[in-house]
């Protein structure tokens, strides 16, 4: 137990580490633009005075160890600086995006965890058929297709020709949950299509892996049906492998809304993300990354933890 | 390059040629389709009906005798933009991704060769590059370099850099523990010339292999990117663009802006099945052998 708990304190002091450098990182991707990055935000005929005032808005003013103090304790406050579009305070813009865009990624992870659950199981149960093929060609369409194919082919279907959802998902505070749902439908559906292909494809493979083994053969041989051995005696050792892989698809599920809320017009951190990289709004687009980045990071540290704890054999080291 | 390298790389399509008798059909087909795409990107200049940017007619032609897909927003044909937008994605694909495998494997292989410090430092910001999720990556780079090709391609060769470093350093792990490379050392062989003519030739199939699977990731990241507005720039061509500036006529029930999207979608399908292939063929026997 000594040893486990060892492990695990080492993976999570890395974990944090790899946060903090990469926080640090996002923090000085300001400092590293060649020349003033004042005139080159607002470009050459900027008056002397202009770039004066933005370089004291965004602190460039000041040495870099003390704005970076500066940036680090506005953080653990929860202060995230001004935006320079609009002036209003980073935080309050990104607190109800970040809900809706958590909404989208839960919604998405609903439906994608046991759809996978379910095909991976029957993939493995029709093995080496044309069921098999067919699955397995459809998971390799959905992970080579551009998530705005998928998405455009979606809106194609169910809103151009059978009219049943609408093509633009911009939800407000004041929705009702019903109208909510409905319209965080198709988005969340492109988005669960996206990782399903690849949560299908490992937990097939978690499940195969141990098809092999003795105990299965055994099973078999005592005359347990099929389903009831990759149900009863594969899978339950396959569990850890597979909770695994769907941590790890979360924490791309999390990065991988960003296409889809542009599509669908939908008012989540990914959109707000696009918007601030192309008028080069930089303390909301440190304040994007960072929490993209820092969810991404604590979801595979989760993913991490969580196979140490599962396999003994990781433990061994 | 050395005898080593050039022998693996001359045997290549002799091998291909061997073994694409027992390709399966969905290879064959997938390998025909690379090859249109190929020749697309290559001929685009003579293949299109009319000149890259050059506006033709009204804004959203339906199909027709003259534009046989169209035109798109700006009035410019469709199908002529769809094989330029083919041939600029995949030659900066394909740029990005050579430059990362040549840094990647270089790296990745001296750091398997070293080990210590170098291979410490290494794998240590390697780590911590691939803990950022890609696409915040970029757009956090490219917001701050500003987006033209050049910032473009370096920016997925930092990514992908990252990727091809991680397997070349497993691969190049393997090979290191070899008895031959113990013998190259003690005969004073300088790291660079055992990078090149003892570990090179013994991870270069599985190398290839990979090579096709980056590169879609790439393609991929790139139209992405593109879509965003954030890729490559008007008025070059481009397929991911395409999909965003016409995206207005699929409200119309009309599939067009499609095509490109699906143009991505058919190509790095193709990819993946001839690298699956590759793997599996030929690459497997040089491992066991």
């Amino acid at each position: 137990m000594n040893n486990i708990a060892w492990l695990i304190t080492r993976r999570v002091t890395a974990g944090l580490a790899v946060l903090a450098v990469v926080s640090t990182l996002i923090f000085l991707t300001v400092s590293m633009l060649p020349g003033n990055f004042a005139t080159e935000i607002l470009g050459q005929d900027a008056t002397p005075e202009t770039v004066a005032a933005l370089n004291r808005e965004l602190g460039l003013d000041l040495p870099l160890h003390a704005r970076f103090m500066e940036w680090v304790g506005g953080i653990l406050q929860g202060d995230l600086g001004r935006s320079l579009a609009n002036q209003r305070p980073v935080s309050e813009i990104i607190v109800p995006r970040l809900f809706n865009t958590l909404f989208l990624a839960v919604m998405a992870a609903a439906m994608a965890i046991p759809l996978a659950l379910l095909l991976g199981l029957v993939s493995v149960l029709f093995r080496d058929t044309p069921a098999d093929r067919i699955l397995n060609l459809g998971t390799l369409s959905t992970v080579s297709f551009p998530e705005f194919f998928i998405a455009y082919l979606l809106i194609v279907l169910f809103a151009v020709k059978l009219r049943w959802l609408p093509s633009i998902a911009n939800v407000s505070a004041t929705d009702p949950l019903g109208v909510r749902f409905e319209k965080t439908l198709m988005p969340a559906l492109v988005l669960s299509l996206v990782v399903v292909g690849h949560m299908m494809r490992m937990t097939r493979a978690a499940v195969l892996n141990l098809m092999e083994m003795p105990y299965i053969e055994m099973a078999v041989l005592k005359g347990a049906s099929r389903w009831r051995v990759i149900v009863h005696h594969a899978l339950a050792n396959a569990w850890s492998p597979i909770i695994t892989v769907i941590m790890f698809n979360l924490a791309y599920l999390v990065v991988g809304v960003v296409v889809v809320e542009l599509i669908f017009v939908y008012p989540g951190l990914g959109q707000l993300m696009v918007d601030a990289v192309q008028v080069r709004d930089i303390p909301v687009i440190q304040a994007c990354s960072l929490i993209f980045a820092s969810t991404y990071i604590l979801l595979n540290l989760g993913a991490d933890l969580f196979a140490l704890v599962t396999n003994p054999k990781l433990r061994r080291r | 390059m050395t005898a080593g390298t050039r022998e693996a790389l001359m045997s290549f399509p002799r091998r291909l040629a061997g073994a694409a008798a027992d390709m399966s059909w969905g290879t064959r087909l997938s390998a025909l389709i690379i090859i249109l795409y190929g020749f697309a990107a290559l001929f685009a200049p003579w293949i299109a009906p009319y000149g890259e940017s050059e506006i033709v007619g009204p804004p959203f032609e339906p199909w027709s005798r003259t534009f046989l897909l169209g035109t798109d927003n700006l009035g410019r044909d469709m199908l002529t933009r769809l094989i330029y937008g083919i041939r600029n994605t995949i030659a900066i694909s394909l740029v990005a991704t050579l430059i990362s495998f040549l840094v990647g494997v270089t790296l990745g292989l001296l750091s398997a060769i070293s080990g210590g410090w170098v291979d410490a430092a290494l794998s240590r910001v390697v780590d911590t590059l691939m803990a950022v999720p890609q696409l915040i990556f970029a757009l956090l780079l490219l917001s701050v370099f500003g987006t033209s090709i050049p910032v473009l391609i370096a920016v997925i060769t930092v990514i992908e850099t990252t990727r091809v470093f991680r397997l070349s350093r497993a691969l190049g792990m393997d090979v290191a523990a070899m008895d031959y490379i113990d013998v190259a050392r003690m005969r004073g062989e300088r790291t660079g010339w055992i990078i090149r003519r003892e570990m090179l030739p013994n991870v270069a199939g599985t190398l290839v292999a990979e090579f096709g699977l980056r590169f879609c990731f790439v393609f991929l990241l790139i139209s992405a990117l593109s879509f965003m507005g954030l890729g490559i720039q008007p008025p070059t061509a481009d397929l991911g663009s395409m999909v965003r500036d016409n995206a207005s006529l699929i409200t119309y029930g009309d599939i067009t802006p499609l095509l490109p999207a699906a143009a991505i979608g058919f190509l790095t399908i193709s990819v993946n099945f001839v690298a699956d292939w590759y793997l599996k063929t030929t690459a497997k026997p040089d491992a066991s052998a």
